[in-house]
């Protein structure tokens, strides 16, 4: 016996404040939006929480909030966004990703349709990761205090005890391993949003890690540091590493693939590719030793075609990230400041 | 990328660094100011000091539109926002310009105030007519570059009867900058042997605009475009040039750049804008004739006017050796202030401030060079 009567407007209907009181209204569009498309097991078993048995290994939980403008861009949306950024937080740890949660927060007056067009992406995207979303929350904002939908993912995966991937591991003389393009993701999110009109091909590469992971891990046990360069992009995530690790880096700027469209949206718009998000490439380092077996292993991968050595640990006491350019000087690959701006001329 | 890749080709890179090391002259320094950030941005993001002989050396010229603002017209558009609540449109990169008492437009949008990142002065107007109960401001800034869109935006508001719409003009002019930087002397002169001079202020205004360095200031000029085989072949133009003892003005950007520029855009500056007397540059000080103001056939939709806008005396961070740096006379590792208080996140003055300002850059590509790559890029090509 359900609490409320008839079938959810979801064509016609708005997200109101009803729909996060905890009434039949809210019961309403739990059923028929999320249970309907997340459909698992153990969401059906309608707890507040969701009890499961775990292998044997370290746990490992890793959370991320999503907030994107626009909402829906090439390649991609915030729901598929939302499962494959947390799966790949945990991944990065060698872990297996076995269970997600979501909590959407949504504005009053957002159309039902688009937060079903959402749903439907984000049940695709965990589905096809093998990694089912079994317990969530539901909270609504008024008008004007949000951004259409926020979505709140928390990953559990379990990792090897055998397995001991970490930012502090990366040893001088260790080799720097990127798995494909940089900065399609920021760039197809930036050619969609309103205010800048240029058009282009390029999709966001918005992409869960885990199974090229796996095939990495299978190979070369002993990676030492996995990374996904989400936002500051690759030159942000190396500094990070550089200074957990008290190393440098010497990269060579002609090894980091970049896609033509990248560099001409970024050539117009004044920003740097080695700045700009990406939601379906890592950074692994590791011994040099490991290097061709792991080259190997993720080009077998669809996810890593392209990967290729970009670079090399080195001793540097300031822990800089610097790059032979392919124009045949030498820079240094700083953290980003603030955020990337476009410049005026 | 096509246009593009042809310019950064490493492979030609060496070998005109081969040229360029076989030329000079050992026995004398070559000092070479770029004028532009676009240039400065180049010689680092692309390394361009490492395929130098060592007496080659880059002085960073004021060419950064950003960096030269002064704080008090900062602190002008956030008083337009917070007393008359425009919504103001601006650039992305003058967001975070610190004005005085550290407030940025960064600052001033989080405390509420409706600032608009823009890409083109189209998008401001389309703000406005989009909004046609808010007072929309244009914060007009850059060299002449960016001012005929500006006047673009100016003559359509007219013709539209755009009248929430309006513009505060900060556009200034290149040549009287380089003539004040030229003309100092003693203690303050830059001892300057070339200029690389501005490449896309120069399909404006044209190379002949800058005769009076050859012929008042004996300084040769070559105009160079942005790439990075531009700088390096502009140079090899000047050393040349030094070398043989001709001064003249020559122009490397011939793909885009000819003597006298683009009439059009002349003549719509020309029509919209009028010299204003004397403006104030962030590190170079009050300088005649240097800057544009509205010309009163436009008063409707100039904002000083409209807003009754008043002057603020900016007050530069003292220890800060920005108008030295900007006029070629200290680097700015020479500045205590450099790397310590004043970062990129937290910039005190004007050469911090935008990404093409040379203390941003050097901190941002050229810090913490270690020795050992340059020299032994020094041997490879050489």
């Amino acid at each position: 016996m359900r609490p409320y009567s008839g079938k959810l407007d979801i064509k016609h209907g708005l997200v109101n404040m009803s729909h996060g009181s905890g009434g039949r209204a809210m019961a309403q569009l739990i059923d028929q939006i999320f249970m309907f498309h997340f459909d698992n097991e153990l969401l059906r078993q309608q707890n507040d929480q969701a009890a499961f048995n775990v292998p044997a290994g370290r746990m490992v939980i890793s959370t991320d909030a999503h907030v994107i403008s626009p909402l829906f861009f090439p390649g991609g949306d915030i729901g598929s966004l939302s499962v494959h950024g947390t799966i790949n937080d945990v991944c990065m740890s060698g872990a297996k990703p076995l269970y997600l949660s979501a909590a959407f927060i949504l504005e009053e007056g957002f159309p039902l349709s688009k937060l079903e067009q959402i749903v439907i992406s984000m049940a695709k995207a965990s589905r096809e990761a093998g990694v089912p979303i079994v317990t969530g929350d539901t909270k609504v904002v008024e008008k004007g205090n949000g951004d259409g939908v926020f979505i709140t993912t928390t990953g559990v995966g379990v990792v090897p005890d055998s397995i001991n991937i970490s930012g502090e591991r990366a040893c001088i003389g260790d080799v720097i391993i990127l798995s494909g393009s940089i900065g399609d993701h920021g760039m197809a999110v930036l050619s969609s949003r309103e205010n800048l009109s240029f058009e282009t091909t390029l999709q966001s590469d918005s992409a869960a890690l885990h199974r090229l992971v796996k095939r990495m891990v299978e190979v070369a046990p002993d990676i030492h540091c996995l990374r996904d360069p989400t936002r500051g992009g690759l030159a942000t995530t190396l500094n990070e590493l550089a200074l957990q690790s008290s190393v440098g880096m010497l990269l060579e700027e002609s090894s980091i693939p970049v896609k033509a469209a990248v560099t001409g949206a970024c050539e117009l718009l004044g920003l740097d590719p080695l700045y700009v998000a990406n939601e379906g490439k890592l950074i692994c380092i590791c011994d040099a030793a490991d290097a061709d077996a792991l080259i190997a292993a993720m080009q077998a991968d669809p996810l890593g075609r392209d990967a290729a050595i970009i670079g090399t640990v080195v001793a540097d006491d300031h822990h800089m990230v610097q790059m032979q350019t392919s124009f045949g000087g030498s820079r240094i690959v700083d953290w980003l400041a603030s955020e990337q701006l476009p410049r005026i001329c | 990328m096509k246009y593009v890749n042809e310019f950064r080709n490493g492979d030609v890179a060496a070998k005109l660094a081969r040229v360029i090391a076989n030329e000079v002259e050992s026995d004398r320094d070559y000092r070479l100011m770029e004028f532009c950030g676009g240039h400065t941005h180049a010689i680092f993001r692309f390394g361009i000091q490492d395929l130098m002989p060592e007496n080659v050396n880059f002085v960073h010229g004021p060419g950064c539109p950003v960096c030269v603002l002064p704080k008090g017209r900062i602190d002008n558009a956030i008083k337009l926002v917070q007393d008359h609540n425009v919504i103001l449109c601006t650039y992305a990169d003058l967001v975070r310009v610190p004005a005085t008492k550290q407030m940025s437009l960064l600052k001033a949008k989080a405390d509420g105030g409706d600032i608009r990142m823009v890409y083109s002065t189209q998008d401001a107007l389309q703000i406005a007519r989009q909004n046609p109960n808010r007072q929309v401001v244009f914060f007009a800034i850059g060299f002449e570059t960016t001012t005929p869109p500006t006047a673009v935006a100016l003559q359509v508001a007219q013709q539209e009867g755009l009248n929430n719409f309006s513009v505060f003009c900060n556009h200034v002019l290149t040549p009287p900058a380089m003539r004040h930087i030229l003309q100092q002397d003693g203690d303050q002169s830059a001892n300057i042997d070339g200029i690389l001079g501005p490449s896309h202020v120069s399909t404006i205004i044209g190379s002949q605009a800058y005769a009076f360095c050859a012929t008042e200031f004996h300084t040769p000029i070559v105009i160079a475009g942005f790439e990075p085989l531009d700088v390096m072949q502009s140079t090899l133009m000047l050393i040349r040039q030094l070398n043989s003892g001709r001064v003249t003005v020559e122009n490397e950007y011939t793909r885009v750049v000819t003597d006298e520029g683009n009439r059009k855009a002349q003549a719509l500056m020309q029509e919209v804008f009028e010299l204003r007397p004397i403006f104030e540059w962030r590190g170079l000080g009050m300088m005649p004739n240097s800057a544009l103001q509205i010309r009163d056939i436009y008063a409707e939709w100039d904002a000083e006017q409209r807003f009754a806008i008043e002057h603020i005396t900016s007050s530069d961070v003292k220890s800060c050796l920005c108008p030295a740096i900007l006029r070629g006379l200290n680097k700015p590792t020479d500045c205590k202030l450099f790397g310590t208080v004043c970062t990129p996140e937290n910039p005190m003055g004007a050469c911090m401030v935008s990404s093409e300002g040379s203390c941003a850059a050097y901190w941002s590509y050229g810090r913490f060079r270690q020795p050992d790559t340059a020299t032994a890029q020094q041997e490879r090509t050489a």
